[in-house]
């Protein structure tokens, strides 16, 4: 497939010292572009992109984990505080990566179809929403009519506080709910799972009445925050004022903050997931994915392992709800649509499952294309259509260009079809976990019908 | 190594893919965003009032091109989804030549995304957003230029009083706009009253029958629906075909030729449909039916709602722009200026009303209408006479 | 022609339809009965009170004089899901996999009838027609919707599924919840592109909204008439004939012989001479048209169409397929009744037994509810999976 003169070529690069040029040189011509062209599309995802080359290229491991953290502490940040709109990428790329890494868990891991996932997601959220916004002193008002000068419940502090709560919270949902359904089959599972779904969304959208817990379909505003001391504000000012070229202000801070509560996360989430693999519950779960019935008869408690792989996916997503209800300030039902579930899970399913640089992989490739790449060709094509170009060949006049033919519209058929290409063309994923290379490689061999 | 390079190869092509994203911008250009639920269950609406914006660009702008500069439209998705509003609004005020937004048709979208807006000072006039909370902020960036959910169940419930009507049942359609009207419909009601029978809210679609049993059970006076035609027009006609006689009243949201394709006849039988709006018809505003047979004629088919109310919005923003630039010398004015100037306009004349802002955003007074449907053929729609006008100032 | 009625099985043909009668009846008096003890034992409390209040009737009465409308409303609605749950059953006791696209096949089946319909109406034809010429347009409809709903199943199988056939249980559900997102867009795509619209409406013609009163009832100041209206007998009647039609097709005919020979053994099949491709394109192929009727009598019965009409009726349906027992005829008919008898008794008394705190915008939760309990404790579904075709 590939000539052999350029496979040499890529050989001779993955040795010696020329990873080590590439990895720094893509860091620092990306970082270089931004800085210099801070509204480009293009050289934003030549930064993030470099994130990739570091994982590929082998290097010391001690190389890769300074660059990554002066990618990930210093130049994101300042990056992303000079156009607040990279940071809301790499925050949506976190925040996706989190949820997407949970769900690998489930569906990776354990081989259970969880189609109702942004469940748990909407449980974390609503429980910080609920307990730091003033809703508790709105239980009797219909939505929309409560007074405006309500107290707040909680200090906006306890935020951190809910983070460790909701990890409780959403794993004894997730085995609330999973306790009478894990003992079906998968594809019905995935069935009710999807119910599921619906039911904590139609839940979150009916609880205005009798007492108004979520505030239906209005949602929940304003949430907390926790407070952002100035000296922070003022370090970071000190630090990178210059370079960042404004003055960094509260708000920009906040949106550092929750980035790196997300980073936090990811990295918490990667770690426990790679100790469990490693681990007995992590090969029960391989087994119990494999073949169950030849999982209870090695004696592996079938339901207590699932139970397990969907409390920990459950409590993943429940802090990133949280997370999410703090940095956004404001919840509603809409955020917890079955899309959203799909899209976690084309993400996984797009990164590979099972394997935990893929699902980022995916995360970061699904977010990018919905909100830079979808919308950035919707704008461009708006911005021909303005203009008087025409099509040069066929002599088409871009201002004639339907309107229905935006390509931000058709997010669905985006998610279609990374479901359908990757089952029938790649079901492994992108990056497929070194575990499942192997079982693939195996079944190719053992099962034939 | 194949795998490798697959992935390095389909980076390339996303990179490839974003070389064609928008260009830097050049000082003179303008550009104003539109922020709407372009795919999706709300994407009939949403792109509508996008369209409305763009024709509005086409026709007004022309003083602004005539200072010398490009003004263009930057539309985009917010998919209905309070996070892809947000990281559309990150990237509009990262776009220093957008200088206003017209946008959002959810309130739960809008009101995330306009916290953005406000960090930096870029102005949102909002076509649709009727929920309170949008412009009690008291952000100096938010404007609208609809009434209030707590303004127009009011007047519904008024109107309702005066046809002596002693008992409802309110349904509404579980979003924020439509339970937004009932609630404040119910409240009104029972505060005149009237005997509330139920007050449900339903997501669904296509059947009501089992919503329709207590309602034919109760056989109230009227049934007001706080929501789209879409869900209206189908409740109401399934009633009908039950033998409910009583009266129908609704919203704006109702304000669609489809509804009456969809109830027909139905809809003129028992005591006849009614419903509110802030838009009034091409009899009291001249500029409507013009606007009406320019939508047609650009984009082969009848505006939905608030089509209307995105036309006025950019006219609003483009004016105001206008006025910062002009104020400013001719230069390109600050994103600032533009609010101000925007929250400073006196009696924009629009197609669905005459503007002026209070210190919150909220129009001073926002005229309502109560319309009856009286014929059964949908090109007949904008004929249908208004048998109520009220003039109401925003609750303070 | 003698030789033709003879070679009918006529006991298979009747069979489906006893079953229905047991089926409906048996639904609607459990849980008439059930509201009714309920009415009775909340009758004393303050619900009972409080409509009283309202309407001047005790809530007994109130429940009582309702029911024949509800049982009716439920019966209609448990039919529409049973059509469209027959697809996922067919394809299911096959292939022993869930069709998640099939949801959007019968919305293509809808948009299909509604389009030539309004075409038939652009051209002034519907307007105009008699009564004969209106059911022999709503046919020409429904016969449209079945066959392009048909020919997507099976070109969706050839290209989604079969190259899946043989990879683990849900990598083919995975790629049919793509398809099933893939084509809500490209309904919505051509749709817009074509017409510019996003909703579609089904014309008003012929007398399918005239409703039939079949008799009166005083209820306090209010009289409560009970009626059905044309088009629900329209959607019963044809529910009817598709499943004692495709009854017919698999219990009695050579192809169906040959589709449950497939769905026992595929292999064994094969050997025994069967073209188990074939089959199995066929077997999508009658889902497929199925769901397309289904399509357009759903879109005659409530009005008004759009992209993503197919995800809950769909869901239902589903449902519905398995509370009978998936893969099962039979069981996808008792499961559609006993889903839409169920859903309608709740959104109905929900409200008035719970005094407004949780009404009809709960029918969907219970339709869940259902789902979840039935797979909890009886997992086969009421009527066991396969029992014709596994033993």
């Amino acid at each position: 497939m590939i000539p052999v003169f350029l496979k040499d070529i890529i050989k001779r690069l993955e040795e010696g010292i020329y990873p080590y040029v590439i990895i720094l040189a893509h860091m620092v011509s990306g970082t270089a572009l931004v800085y210099t062209s801070p509204r480009s599309n293009l050289a934003f995802l030549v930064l993030i992109t470099s994130f990739f080359t570091l994982y590929y290229f082998k290097t010391d491991r001690r190389f890769k984990l300074i660059v990554g953290v002066v990618l990930t502490l210093f130049i994101f940040p300042v990056v992303g505080v000079r156009n607040i709109f990279y940071l809301e990428v790499i925050f949506q790329i976190s925040v996706f990566a989190a949820l997407a890494l949970g769900l690998n868990i489930v569906v990776g891991f354990a081989g259970l179809l969880d189609l109702g996932y942004v469940a748990f997601y909407a449980v974390g959220a609503y429980l910080w929403a609920f307990f730091g916004s003033q809703q508790y002193y709105v239980l009797h008002f219909a939505p929309g009519t409560q007074p405006s000068n309500l107290p707040f419940l909680l200090p906006g502090d306890a935020f951190y506080l809910f983070m460790f709560a909701a990890i409780l919270i959403a794993a004894l949902t997730g085995i609330l709910l999973g306790t009478p359904v894990l003992r079906l089959r998968g594809d019905y599972l995935a069935i009710v799972t999807l119910g599921f779904g619906e039911v904590i969304r139609v839940l979150a959208n009916n609880l205005d009445k009798p007492l108004n817990f979520t505030n239906g379909p209005q949602g929940i505003t304003p949430i907390q925050r926790p407070t952002m001391p100035q000296s922070v504000v003022e370090g970071f000012n000190a630090l990178f004022g210059r370079i960042v070229g404004h003055q960094v202000t509260p708000a920009d801070m906040y949106n550092v903050m929750f980035y790196l509560l997300a980073l936090a996360v990811i990295i918490v989430i990667a770690f426990v997931t790679r100790r469990l693999d490693d681990s007995k519950i992590g090969r029960a779960w391989t087994a119990i994915r494999e073949d169950e019935t030849a999982a209870i008869a090695m004696g592996i408690p079938l339901v207590r392992m699932k139970l397990a792989a969907f409390a920990v996916g459950a409590s993943f997503a429940g802090v990133m709800g949280v997370l999410l209800a703090g940095s956004r300030t404001f919840i509603s039902p809409e955020s917890f649509s079955f899309m959203q579930s799909i899209g976690v899970l084309s993400m996984v399913i797009l990164g590979g499952s099972g394997s935990i640089p893929g699902v980022i992989l995916g995360a970061a490739t699904v977010t990018i294309l919905n909100l830079q790449v979808l919308q950035g060709l919707s704008l461009y094509l708006s911005q021909l259509r303005q203009s008087d170009a025409v099509i040069p060949i066929i002599n088409f006049a871009w201002a004639n260009l339907s309107t229905q033919l935006d390509p931000a519209k058709y997010q669905r058929l985006l998610f279609g079809l990374i479901l359908i290409l990757m089952m029938i063309f790649r079901p492994e994923g992108l990056i497929p976990s070194q575990r499942r290379k192997r079982e693939l490689a195996s079944d190719k061999d053992g099962d034939k019908e | 190594m194949t795998k490798r390079l697959m992935v390095v190869f389909s980076l390339l092509v996303f990179a490839g893919i974003l070389i064609s994203g928008p260009a830097a911008a050049a000082d003179k250009i303008i550009k104003i965003a539109t922020q709407s639920p372009l795919s999706g269950d709300n994407s009939a609406v949403g792109v509508d009032i996008k369209r409305g914006a763009e024709m509005a660009l086409e026709q007004m702008s022309a003083p602004l091109v005539k200072m010398g500069f490009k003004v263009e439209l930057a539309p985009f998705d917010d998919q209905a989804n309070p996070d892809t509003g947000v990281a559309n609004a990150k990237r509009i005020v990262s776009d220093p030549a957008i200088l206003a937004v017209v946008g959002h048709y959810n309130s739960g979208v809008q009101i995330p995304s306009s916290e953005v807006y406000h960090t930096s000072a870029l102005a949102n006039v909002s076509p649709a957003n009727t929920n309170p909370k949008v412009t009690t902020r008291g952000y100096l960036e938010v404007n609208r230029i609809v009434g209030r959910d707590d303004v127009q169940g009011v007047v519904g419930a008024d109107f309702a009083d005066s046809h002596k009507i002693k008992s409802v049942f309110v349904v509404h359609d579980k979003t924020a706009y439509g339970q937004g009207i009932a609630e404040f419909f119910k409240k009104r009601a029972e505060e005149k009253g009237m005997k509330v029978l139920g007050f449900e809210g339903t997501e669904e679609k296509a059947n009501f029958d089992s919503l329709l049993s207590p309602i034919i059970a109760g056989n109230p006076d009227l049934v007001y629906f706080g929501g789209m035609y879409g869900q209206a027009a189908v409740l109401f006609k399934q009633a009908r075909e039950k033998g409910y006689m009583g009266m129908y009243l609704s919203d704006d949201g109702f304000d669609s030729t489809d509804a009456v394709k969809i109830g027909g006849q139905t809809l003129l039988d028992g005591t006849g449909t009614f419903y509110s709006t802030v838009s009034g018809p091409a009899t009291i505003y001249p500029g409507t039916a013009k606007f009406i047979t320019d939508f047609k004629a650009k984009y082969n088919a009848a505006p939905q709602p608030f089509a209307a109310q995105g036309f006025d919005c950019m006219g609003i923003c483009l004016k105001a722009i206008e006025t910062a630039a002009k104020a400013g010398g001719n230069k390109l004015p600050t994103r600032e200026a533009v609010a101000k100037a925007i929250r400073a306009l006196k009696d924009y004349p629009g197609i669905t009303g005459t503007f002026t802002f209070n210190s919150i955003g909220d129009p001073t007074v926002a005229k309502y209408f109560v319309i009856k449907v009286v014929s059964a053929d949908p090109s007949k729609w904008n004929d249908n006479p208004v048998v109520k006008t009220l003039d109401i100032a925003p609750p303070k | 022609m003698k030789r033709f009625f003879k070679s009918i099985n006529i006991p298979e043909l009747l069979r489906p339809l006893g079953q229905m009668v047991v089926f409906s009846l048996g639904t609607t008096v459990v849980l008439s009965v059930i509201v009714l003890v309920l009415s009775l034992i909340l009758d004393r409390t303050v619900v009972g009170q409080t409509l009283t209040g309202r309407l001047n009737v005790s809530l007994y009465t109130y429940t009582l004089i309702n029911l024949p409308q509800v049982a009716i409303d439920g019966l209609t609605i448990g039919f529409v899901y049973a059509a469209i749950a027959l697809g996922y059953t067919m394809v299911y006791g096959v292939l022993e996999f869930i069709n998640f696209a099939h949801s959007e096949i019968f919305a293509v089946g809808a948009f299909v009838g509604v389009e030539i319909l309004i075409a038939l109406d652009k051209f002034g034809i519907l307007s105009g027609a008699s009564l004969v010429m209106a059911y022999v347009y709503l046919i020409l409809a429904i016969i449209g919707g079945m066959l392009v709903a048909g020919a997507l199943a099976v070109s969706v199988e050839r290209v989604a599924y079969r190259p899946l056939r043989h990879a683990s249980r849900l990598v083919p559900l995975i790629s049919a919840i793509g398809v099933s997102f893939l084509l809500q867009d490209v309904i919505r795509l051509v749709e817009s592109l074509t017409t510019g619209q996003f909703n579609r409406i089904f014309p008003t013609f012929g007398n399918f909204d005239r409703r039939v009163i079949l008799g009166k009832m005083a209820m306090g100041a209010t009289n409560i008439t009970l009626g059905v209206s044309i088009k629900s007998m329209i959607v019963i009647l044809s529910a009817v004939l598709m499943l004692v039609a495709l009854n017919y097709l698999v219990n009695a005919t050579k192809i169906g012989k040959a589709i449950r020979a497939v769905a026992q053994d595929h292999p064994t099949a094969s050997l025994m001479g069967i073209d188990v491709n074939r089959i199995i394109s066929l077997t999508f192929l009658v889902g497929g048209m199925l769901g397309g009727a289904a399509g357009v009598l759903y879109a005659l019965k409530f009005t008004r169409i759009d992209a993503f009409v197919g995800f809950f009726p769909g869901l239902k349906a589903f449902t519905a397929a398995v509370l009978g027992g998936i893969g099962n005829m039979t069981g996808a008919l008792l499961g559609g009744i006993v889903l839409g008898m169920l859903e309608t008794y709740a959104g109905s008394y929900m409200g008035v037994f719970t005094m407004g705190a949780a009404g009809t915008e709960y029918k969907d939760i219970f339709a869940f509810s259902i789902l979840i309990l039935v797979l909890i404790f009886r997992p086969q579904g009421l009527m066991g999976a396969n029992v014709a075709q596994k033993a």
